[in-house]
């Protein structure tokens, strides 16, 4: 009799390919001291850490309250900057609508900007302009303009080009068919790229503090350095308030601009 | 069709000599195709799907960057125009899509004025101030065109009748001297594409101007065409009156005969 027929084909490459991720794995884990005793002589040394930061303390409340403030300040400043330089470049960027000559150079631009963590950027804008506040808003801005200018040319790239047809076949100018042909189709998406935007910018200006570049960052730094765990614990607890505080009010500006888009469909 | 707004720009003559489009070197989609429509009154061109009919009407627009040939608008040959002076001779020209091709996410009462863009400043159309002699006129087709209720509502809120309608409105804002319509009934059932068929041979007669459809549909052609032009394979092979339409004609266009049964 015949051998059954086997209805997929086996898929060597794939398997293999599995069997050296897992080959890796073991590897690298053996290499960096990956292991469960480690692990839990690391525990150890947490659980004291731990108690040291109960209670909360906030030691120097002028500090806390300046360094958010001053994080909070960045966030705002690098996403408007960042989000207003986004938007022609991610418009050059984008293939339908621009010739390959505009569109490779913002494209490369934009790849140069998400290529690095904004900590580096942020510790290279420290050494090119000094410490403080300037530093962080310089490298905010940096990654708010790979990440929207990234979304936002793919938004105008899947596009219906036969609206912007329509309204070139009007005698449109170039700047109306943006305006009127464009900018409908992708408002509402880069609404929520700005938004999630603040959100990551909020996030990391609570960060760049930590290579000098202003912030509450720089407050948590120091309190690590002096061993003031509790102090840290409430920076924490602070960092983790403002967050959540901008993720509503950004969740807002979602609701007012693309959700009542939804509501005129009916 | 009474109480439209009359056109204030008179129609203009269209002639087209030698025109010929290579989308791929070599392979001519229209075969130096010669056509004159002047003064008002309905042009239906049929023929087979890919033999160049969309591309026609791309080309007197300029959609479709032609090949080689003429195309004469209002006595100016319009081929070689670029910048302002192409846009100039666009909006001039309304089109009618087959697929409606109305920016989704704007009003109703904003796809309307985009047929003004050709005449507003960036800086004004983004702030929607258009001229109010313009709005008058937009609210006054909607009416004419039934759709004064939906003014503001979103045009991907709209059926694809009613979608069509505010295509035609915004082609007849710019106060063409042309219309064109590329199958603008294609996508639509028998009795709204009558409907749509109607609307757009009044509108022409009311703005005295010429309208030329693209059109599949050979027994629509016959009813509200005043002249049909029948293509094949990029040329023009029968160019006459609706009523001399026979089935040796439609023989050439189409080719075959058991589809005639």
């Amino acid at each position: 009799m015949a051998e059954p027929r086997a209805a997929l084909k086996a898929n060597w490459l794939a398997r293999a390919g599995w069997l050296l991720l897992a080959a890796y794995v073991v590897y690298a884990a053996s290499r960096l001291d990956f292991s469960l005793a480690r692990f839990s002589t690391g525990l150890d040394n947490g659980a004291r850490f731990l108690a040291r930061m109960l209670p909360p303390r906030i030691a120097q409340p002028d500090s806390l309250v300046n360094g958010l403030a001053e994080s909070l300040e960045i966030a705002v400043l690098a996403s408007f900057a960042g989000v207003l330089l986004a938007l022609p470049l991610g418009l050059l960027a984008a293939r339908n609508l621009m010739p390959a000559w505009a569109s490779w150079p913002a494209r490369a631009v934009i790849a140069a900007a998400r290529s690095f963590h904004p900590v580096i950027v942020a510790i290279v804008f420290v050494k090119a302009v000094g410490f403080g506040a300037l530093a962080g808003i310089c490298a905010l801005v940096v990654a708010s303009i790979g990440f929207i200018g990234k979304l936002f040319a793919e938004a105008i790239e899947e596009i219906s080009l036969k609206q912007v047809e329509a309204v070139r076949a009007t005698g449109a100018s170039f700047a109306n068919v943006i305006v009127y042909g464009v900018v409908p189709q992708v408002f509402s998406r880069f609404i929520g790229f700005a938004s999630y935007q603040f959100d990551s910018n909020l996030r990391n200006s609570t960060m760049v503090g930590i290579v000098g570049a202003g912030g509450i960052g720089g407050t948590l730094f120091s309190a690590f350095q002096r061993f003031d765990y509790d102090f840290v614990a409430a920076i924490l607890l602070a960092i983790i308030a403002t967050i959540m505080v901008g993720e509503v009010i950004a969740g807002w500006v979602r609701r007012v601009f693309v959700e009542r888009g939804r509501v005129d469909e009916e | 069709m009474t109480g439209a707004p009359a056109s204030t720009a008179p129609a203009a003559a269209l002639s087209i000599r030698g025109l010929s489009k290579e989308y791929v070197r070599g392979q001519r989609v229209l075969a130096g195709l010669d056509l004159d429509v002047a003064g008002a009154g309905l042009t239906a061109v049929i023929g087979p799907s890919g033999t160049g009919k969309s591309t026609l009407l791309r080309c007197i627009n300029r959609l479709v960057e032609p090949t080689t040939g003429q195309i004469l608008f209002g006595g100016r040959d319009i081929v070689p125009l670029r910048g302002r002076a192409l846009r100039e001779a666009r909006r001039e020209i309304g089109m009618v899509f087959q697929e409606y091709n109305l920016v989704e996410r704007l009003t109703v009462m904003e796809n309307l004025l985009c047929g003004r863009l050709g005449y507003t400043s960036a800086f004004r159309a983004w702030l929607r101030r258009f001229e109010p002699a313009d709005i008058e006129r937009a609210w006054a087709l909607l009416e004419q065109v039934g759709l004064a209720d939906f003014a503001n509502r979103r045009a991907d809120a709209l059926s694809g009748g009613q979608r069509q309608r505010v295509g035609i409105a915004r082609a007849v804002m710019q106060q063409p001297r042309l219309l064109l319509a590329d199958e603008p009934t294609s996508s639509l059932d028998p009795r709204t594409s009558v409907e749509i068929m109607e609307l757009m041979r009044g509108l022409g007669r009311s703005h005295a101007i010429p309208v030329i459809v693209n059109m599949h549909d050979v027994d629509l052609a016959r009813r509200f065409a005043d002249r049909i032009v029948g293509m094949s394979g990029g040329s023009i092979v029968y160019d006459g009156p609706a009523a001399d339409l026979g089935d040796d004609v439609l023989r050439r266009i189409y080719g075959g005969t058991s589809w005639l049964q």
